[in-house]
């Protein structure tokens, strides 16, 4: 290409009009795509053990050579870095989109599912089917085999979000304070509960919850992306179609009426969407706090609001940004692992602050 | 044509409106007047949708209550007296959200080119790129009716009938852009299109609109052209205020001036 066709294209990026960020965000979403691809290329290459990528990749050109170590490498790569990857990019997405939806729903930049106690509804839902899952629920699992747990995830928090709703919303408005409060108090009352289950747990099951409550993607196993994948999958394709509601949402319920927006339907679908992500997220890797809340403040800064780019936005940049902790939280102690939910509380508990900060003199509290 | 046939709006167990009847033809501008609490706004509301009605309400004779909110969307837009948004929008942004509705008749191609063209009509060219929770609270109304027209701007112009409603348009505006707003309702209705407007100063009442309603305590007190409705004797009584309407030269624009000020 000539350097006068570049100038023009450059040109026609500056050309757009004033107050437009649509062509701002469609390039970012492309940086995006390339950011999450080079994240997840380094992510497969490296771990604890020195098995390598490249091997692996030269033993489908030439099968014969160093059949013995290429097998070990293979192993590695396809059933232990491979999984990890993508139930890194799986959970990440899940998560900055719930946070997005939510904040979009409650019309409220501080929404996140794990602030408001729908993550600890989920986790609740786990909870009882790894301890009672052997005893009284023995048919729901039976009947689900690898689905429960994530099923039991998403009605528990599908519970807490309905409960959050009906308290805090009054009239389609959502009290900044009321909401922060009545999410304390759900995420307390499910805790609680779980407190009493996990008193209830056996020795194994204890040491099963502990790890998992604190967070991790270790243990990513194909099935386990079987059994939460497709749920996810299927919340973030729905969200797609709720992108416009939420943005007339923006000018309250009446006015996104009067723009032709089915609010009650675009609501449920909401509720629905977030209770399935966070649910699966938190099925499968335990509580990983903040993504939700970091991920679409930062994009809202540079892309803007509009959730047309927003959520897809939020979705690759939350991945990318869960397997850069990921990352983090096996180098820092290694050879041990730290669980990923300390590493993202200990970036996003502050972010969190700095944002409340911020809004300080906006907060009705 | 919006024609209400005897509409009746509860709230709670308060009868807010008793057997209103209103028609609003469009190519004219149709004005709501009254005292503060006759029920203007709770008219408009159901007018909006935003109620639950007794009666009729048809919009090109369809009834309102039937009507999904896409099509609702696509035959007639609503000014909000005031809205807080709840995520930093440009101001650019907030009026394209004037055309996700129906955009059925939206000039293809020339999409791209309605917000702005929208925000020069409101006299606010050069501010589509600023953040609309940092401007003023008339710049705010303004930018809410250009998101507004953007809706329905379209479709009149290709000879769809199609309303605007709106509460208190001019309330929060200086004296200018009062006068702007009623010209661009004025053009609307011009162009083929239906404008019902809350207004709480008679003058402008009298100067802009082609059709009065004027309300009392929930029920129509009388409804005609301005110069049938601005009576002295009506208008003293529904407002409780002493009133004498003239008209310089005779048959002119009738004007509204308060008799003696009522000191408390
Ligand atoms: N949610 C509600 N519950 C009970 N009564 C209400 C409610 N909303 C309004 N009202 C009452 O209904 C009456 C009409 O209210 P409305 O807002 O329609 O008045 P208005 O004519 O628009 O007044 P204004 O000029 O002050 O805007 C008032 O007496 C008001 O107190
Ligand atoms: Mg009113």
């Amino acid at each position: 290409m000539s350097l006068s066709a570049r100038m023009i294209s450059f040109r026609h990026l500056d050309a757009a009009p004033a107050g437009d960020r649509s062509a701002r965000a469609r390039l970012a979403i492309a940086l995006l795509v390339a950011a999450l691809v080079v994240v997840a290329a380094i992510s497969t290459a490296t771990g604890a053990s020195d098995a390598s990528v490249l091997g692996v990749i030269k033993g489908w050109f030439h099968p014969s050579e160093e059949a013995a170590l290429s097998a070990r490498d293979r192993l590695i790569v396809y059933e232990i870095r491979l999984p990890r990857v993508a139930l890194g990019i799986l959970v990440g997405a899940a998560l900055a989109v719930s946070g997005a939806l939510m904040q979009g729903l409650f019309r409220n930049p501080l929404a996140d599912p794990g602030i408001v106690g729908v993550s600890a509804g989920a986790s609740l839902g786990a909870i009882t089917v790894i301890v009672l899952g052997g005893t009284v629920l023995g048919p729901f699992v039976g009947l689900f085999g690898i689905y429960a747990l994530p099923l039991a995830a998403f009605i528990g928090g599908l519970v807490t979000t309905l409960l959050l709703y009906r308290v805090a919303t009054r009239q389609g408005q959502t009290s900044i304070a009321t909401m922060l409060l009545a999410g304390i108090a759900l995420a307390a009352l499910a805790m609680a509960l779980s407190g009493i289950l996990i008193y209830m747990a056996d020795d194994r099951q204890l040491r099963d919850l502990t790890f998992w409550q604190l967070g991790s993607l270790g243990g990513a196993t194909w099935s386990k992306i079987g059994s939460a994948g497709p749920i996810i999958v299927l919340a973030l394709a729905s969200s797609s179609f709720l992108a416009r509601g939420l943005n007339a949402l923006a000018l309250g319920e009446a006015s996104a009426r009067h723009l032709g927006i089915p609010v009650q339907r675009m609501k449920n679908t909401a509720i629905l969407a977030v209770a399935a992500a966070t649910g699966a997220a938190v099925a499968v890797s335990g509580g990983i706090g903040f993504v939700g809340i970091v991920v679409p403040h930062l994009l809202r800064l540079v892309i803007g609001p509009d959730h047309r780019y927003l959520l897809p936005a939020a979705a690759l940049l939350g991945a990318s940004l869960l397997l850069l902790a990921d990352a983090v939280s096996r180098t820092v102690v290694a050879p041990a692992e730290l669980p990923i939910g300390i590493v993202t509380a200990v970036f996003g508990a502050p972010f969190f602050l700095w944002v409340l900060l911020r809004r300080r003199g906006i907060l009705d509290l | 044509m919006i024609e209400a046939r005897n509409v009746t709006v509860s709230l709670g167990r308060a009868r807010i409106l008793s057997g209103v009847d209103f028609t609003a033809e469009p190519g004219r501008v149709t004005a709501i007047v009254g005292p503060n609490g006759s029920g203007k706004s709770t008219l408009v509301k159901a007018l909006s949708g935003d109620l639950p009605y007794g009666g009729s309400i048809t919009f090109n004779g369809r009834e309102l209550a039937q009507m999904k909110p896409v099509e609702a969307a696509a035959s007639r837009a609503v000014l909000p007296q005031a809205v807080a948004l709840s995520f930093p929008y440009t101001v650019r942004e907030v009026v394209r959200l004037g055309l996700m509705g129906g955009r059925s008749g939206a000039l293809a191609g020339q999409d791209e080119h309605l917000p702005e063209r929208a925000l020069a009509k409101v006299d606010l060219s050069g501010f589509a790129g600023r953040f609309y929770q940092e401007l003023s609270g008339g710049e705010q109304q303004r930018v809410q009716l250009a998101r507004v027209l953007c809706q329905v701007w379209a479709p009149v112009l290709e000879g769809r009938p199609r309303y605007l409603i709106l509460d208190e348009p001019v309330s929060s505006l200086d004296i200018k852009h009062q006068l702007l707003v009623m010209k661009i309702a004025r053009e609307f209705a011009a162009r083929g299109g239906g404008v019902v407007a809350v207004l709480h100063d008679l003058n402008l009442t009298a100067a802009f609109a082609e059709h009065v309603l004027v309300m009392r305590r929930g029920t129509r007190a009388a409804a005609g052209a301005p110069d049938a409705v601005m009576q002295d004797a009506l208008l003293s009584e529904v407002f409780d205020c002493p009133l004498k309407v003239g008209a310089v030269p005779a048959g002119a624009t009738p004007f509204v001036l308060p008799q003696a000020v009522p000191v408390v």
